[in-house]
């Protein structure tokens, strides 16, 4: 069974600490919530768990194997989703999401990817024409197209309708059945089952401390 | 090898969707030349004299035009925050944007070279080792060249910074292409001029791949 864990994590951006001292563990099938009020790290803590920031101390493991002695496998068994789509605006659809599949060496379904997200029949349409949603959908199908055990997801519900949340949940439950994790940060309430919640509220740095520290 | 193959189809084919942008670095490159002979004069004997470092500024110039958006859109869209949690090795994806650089900018410059040779009146013996001079200069230059993008990533008016950083590292470059050139038309070898042209570029592709990573790493933090 694979997992995925952290110990003792802090995070610093600029000269401030976001969050100290947070634990969390995930096995396969697991799915962990992360919420919290704006500025509380949600956003550097899943750029944490993907490797794109290292943490100021602390350690995170894969099957207890730390993250960094291997960043390329590490990123070969991740998705991750952010604040941009990353769909260029000169490719077409397919091509957008067969490109990040090829990277993966996969046999890619990008067809089947584009129909759980509702734009098959946008498959041949540029990037730039499409509205701010639909590059979401582009982004999420994406990571449809390729499998990947780990997926870490930066409030992907963003300008997504009502439809495509509910599609959104039922693949994530999919992904969950067969043996997938999932990390999310949202502000709106997504329909998932049996889920962790991590507050970061709860790792910020008491008033206490924050005197300690100064 | 099929990451590396994966993204150089991918941004030769962004190139050619956005054809013009690689036309004006061409363009840039011509026009600049063809500047020189208002400046200086028609005298077919100073331009002759000239030709070789001329067309050697002109190429730094040019290359240094497209720079800044080797990485810069991809950076902007998000696009290389996701190539970097790839499988793939950093240094690989930026060896393979480098040389979809090269090919989009290094190599319409080499053909385009003879042309302006000619309306320079360089000597016709020359020729030759103006190409290879540039063959073997031009991809240091996008090697280089990537190392300052990558450092410029993030910064407002990056284009200037990039400029201040990395043009004086051209200079070898400049130095040995033209002597090597100015050798052949003179009577001479060049042989010790293209070994250390060679030798530059080695260096360049034994480093400059990882710290351009390094670089990349840094911005997207």
């Amino acid at each position: 069974m694979s997992t995925f864990s952290g110990q003792n994590l802090m995070c610093v951006r600029g000269e401030r600490t976001v969050f100290t001292g947070l634990d969390f563990n995930l096995d396969a099938g697991g799915a962990l919530v992360l919420i919290g009020p704006n500025g509380s790290g949600k956003s550097s803590l899943l750029r944490l768990m993907s490797g794109l920031l290292p943490p100021a101390s602390g350690t995170l493991a894969w099957e207890g194997e730390s993250i960094s002695e291997d960043p390329e496998a590490h990123g070969g068994r991740l998705h991750y989703v952010g604040h941009y789509d990353a769909v260029k605006a000169v490719l077409s659809v397919t091509e957008n999401v067969s490109f990040w599949a090829s990277l993966r060496n996969a046999q890619a379904d990008t067809d089947a990817a584009l129909e759980a997200f509702g734009i098959a029949h946008l498959s041949d349409v540029p990037g730039r024409f499409l509205s701010a949603g639909q590059k979401r959908r582009v982004n999420l199908a994406r990571i449809l197209a390729a499998p990947a055990p780990l997926w870490l997801l930066d409030e992907p519900t963003t300008a997504l309708d009502k439809e495509t949340i509910a599609a959104l949940e039922a693949t994530i439950a999919r992904h969950r059945q067969g043996g997938g994790m999932v990390v999310i940060s949202t502000h709106s309430d997504m329909n998932l089952e049996h889920y962790d919640v991590l507050d970061l509220a709860d790792f910020a740095l008491g008033q206490g401390e924050m005197a300690r520290a100064s | 090898m099929n990451g590396f193959m994966a993204i150089l189809k991918r941004d030769l084919h962004l190139a050619s969707r956005q054809g013009m942008d690689n036309m004006m670095v061409v363009m840039f490159f011509v026009i600049a030349v063809v500047l020189f002979p208002f400046g200086v004069g028609p005298e077919p004997n100073i331009l002759a004299r000239i030709a070789a470092g001329v067309i050697m500024v002109a190429a730094l110039l040019a290359s240094m035009l497209s720079l800044e958006r080797l990485f810069q859109t991809d950076y902007e869209d998000g696009s290389l925050e996701l190539l970097s949690l790839s499988p793939i090795a950093l240094e690989v994806v930026v060896l393979a944007k480098i040389t979809a650089h090269w090919l989009t900018t290094g190599l319409p410059l080499i053909i385009a070279a003879p042309l302006l040779a000619v309306l320079l009146n360089m000597n016709s013996e020359g020729f030759p080792m103006l190409i290879v001079a540039l063959l073997l200069g031009t991809p240091s230059l996008s090697l280089i060249g990537a190392v300052g993008a990558a450092l410029i990533l993030g910064s407002r008016r990056g284009g200037v910074l990039l400029a201040l950083l990395i043009l004086p590292l051209y200079i070898p470059v400049l130095i040995f292409g033209v002597s090597a050139i100015d050798a052949v038309i003179g009577g001479f070898e060049a042989n010790a001029q293209l070994l250390i042209l060679g030798g530059f570029l080695m260096g360049a592709f034994a480093l400059c791949p990882w710290a351009a990573a390094a670089g990349v790493r840094q911005a997207i933090e």
